[in-house]
């Protein structure tokens, strides 16, 4: 009898690659946008804050940087059932991604506006801005140039580990890999066309980094 | 909220995270110390090395940093299968995190070599230096310095790294939680513990690291 459960690579497995791709670049999107939002405010609280908010979020946000990903990917998917609220792998990773990626962004933000002297901001303050028009007229420019490097470098990670999500069932592109390979026994092949993925996606934002690296660090 | 929390199968478990802890904890270590010397070959090869092998390594170190890492365990673990190699678990996580490290490190040190201006070298062989009295006393000292901290990093990612062993069923910290909790169906309680056991790991590397950089780069502040 011939074979069933096996069968070649055919041409609509390169589409089922294709839509896993764009579904880790939505999770990606998704939770990068959140998590540097999210990243943004705490960078300010942890900057602004007295010690206790400043410590407690420190702590917090700490942790998140201390644990693998994959083991806070697992508890937050198993908690959230707990407390009454299952959510779908997509829902979770989302969360959970978002989450890291607000740990990550905090720090960078809170070294984009520590990298803004002090002097300027007094000379900001004397020309009559309020708290806010400092922030958004003196603070926010500046510092964005001085950390736009770093927070590509974080965007880079987050893409990249956006593939542990994989971990809840949620059909990402490596996720998609593994079922073709089961499927197909072909892995090698399978392997290579989803590493060309990432890298397509990877390296052209490392480039850009690189290069406002180059052009702003005077 | 029905949920009861059974933390005593966990306790009973306790000795055998533990231990897995250890293996955690020597798999990053030996992965970053191999990695450590790619690295620095892999550095020293991208900058002064003959083409064939200069682009070696910047293949080698483009993909490290530009594919997930699991994607790059998947690669030993499944890929090479193609070609009939089939790896055990801890040599797939070792070769995989290796590979990881390396490409990352060999940057770090590229940068590190890079900061230390080239006149130093001059400087240093008309006073009379041998070119490797040069290398030991004057370079090294303050490559070193540059990229400790980002060698600390490194060695935290890889213990986190280490994790992924799990989905290649590697028994380190995450593998033998996975093992224990899908024996008892108590996930959250497991994956707890577990994230606080590496918490704590992560808190002694870096506290470790610390107390050695204060030690040993007294110099030239």
């Amino acid at each position: 009898m011939e074979q069933v459960f096996f069968t070649g690579l055919q041409w609509s497995d390169a589409w089922f690659l294709v839509e896993a791709a764009q579904k880790s670049l939505w999770i990606s999107v998704l939770s990068i946008s959140v998590g540097t939002v999210l990243g943004i405010i705490f960078g300010w609280v942890l900057h602004e804050g007295r010690w206790i908010a400043a410590g407690t979020l420190g702590t917090v946000l700490d942790a998140f940087r201390s644990i693998p990903l994959i083991i806070q990917l697992v508890l937050f998917f198993n908690f959230f059932p707990i407390i009454g609220f299952p959510l779908d792998p997509f829902q979770a990773g989302t969360i959970v991604l978002a989450l890291y990626t607000s740990a990550l962004v905090a720090n960078v933000a809170r070294g984009g506006i520590e990298s803004v002297g002090e002097p300027m901001q007094r000379a900001a303050r004397s020309l009559g801005m309020s708290y806010w028009q400092n922030l958004r007229h003196v603070v926010w420019p500046i510092g964005l140039r001085s950390v736009l490097p770093s927070w590509i470098g974080v965007v880079l990670g987050v893409v990249k580990d956006s593939a542990l999500v994989s971990v809840l069932g949620y059909v990402e592109l490596l996720r998609a890999s593994q079922i073709l390979i089961t499927r197909t026994q072909e892995p090698f092949a399978i392997l290579a066309i989803v590493g060309v993925f990432y890298f397509l996606i990877s390296f052209p934002i490392g480039r850009i980094g690189k290069r406002l690296e180059g052009k702003w660090s005077s | 909220m029905d949920y009861n929390f059974h933390w005593r199968p966990v306790f009973r478990a306790l000795p055998d995270l533990f231990e897995a802890a250890l293996i955690t904890l020597e798999i990053s270590t030996l992965s970053i110390l191999l990695g450590i010397v790619l690295g620095m070959v892999l550095a020293i090869s991208k900058m002064k090395g003959p083409w064939p092998l200069r682009a070696l390594a910047i293949g080698w170190i483009e993909i490290a940093r530009n594919t997930p890492a699991l994607f790059q365990l998947f690669f030993f673990g499944f890929g090479l299968g193609a070609f009939g190699l089939h790896l055990s678990p801890y040599m797939i996580v070792l070769i995989g995190l290796t590979y990881n490290n390396a490409g990352y490190l060999a940057e770090t040190f590229r940068g590190g070599i890079n900061a230390v201006p080239e006149t130093q070298v001059k400087a240093g062989r008309s006073l009379g230096m041998t070119a490797t009295q040069v290398f030991t006393r004057i370079i090294a000292p303050q490559v070193l310095k540059i990229v400790y901290h980002p060698m600390t990093n490194q060695f935290v990612w890889a213990v986190l790294m280490s994790s992924l062993g799990m989905l290649v069923g590697f028994r380190e910290l995450s593998g033998e939680t996975q093992f224990f909790a899908s024996k008892t169906f108590r996930i959250f309680e497991y994956f707890a513990v577990t994230a606080l056991i590496y918490y704590v790991i992560v808190k002694i590397i870096l506290g470790v690291s610390k107390l050695i950089a204060w030690r040993a780069f007294r110099w030239g502040n």
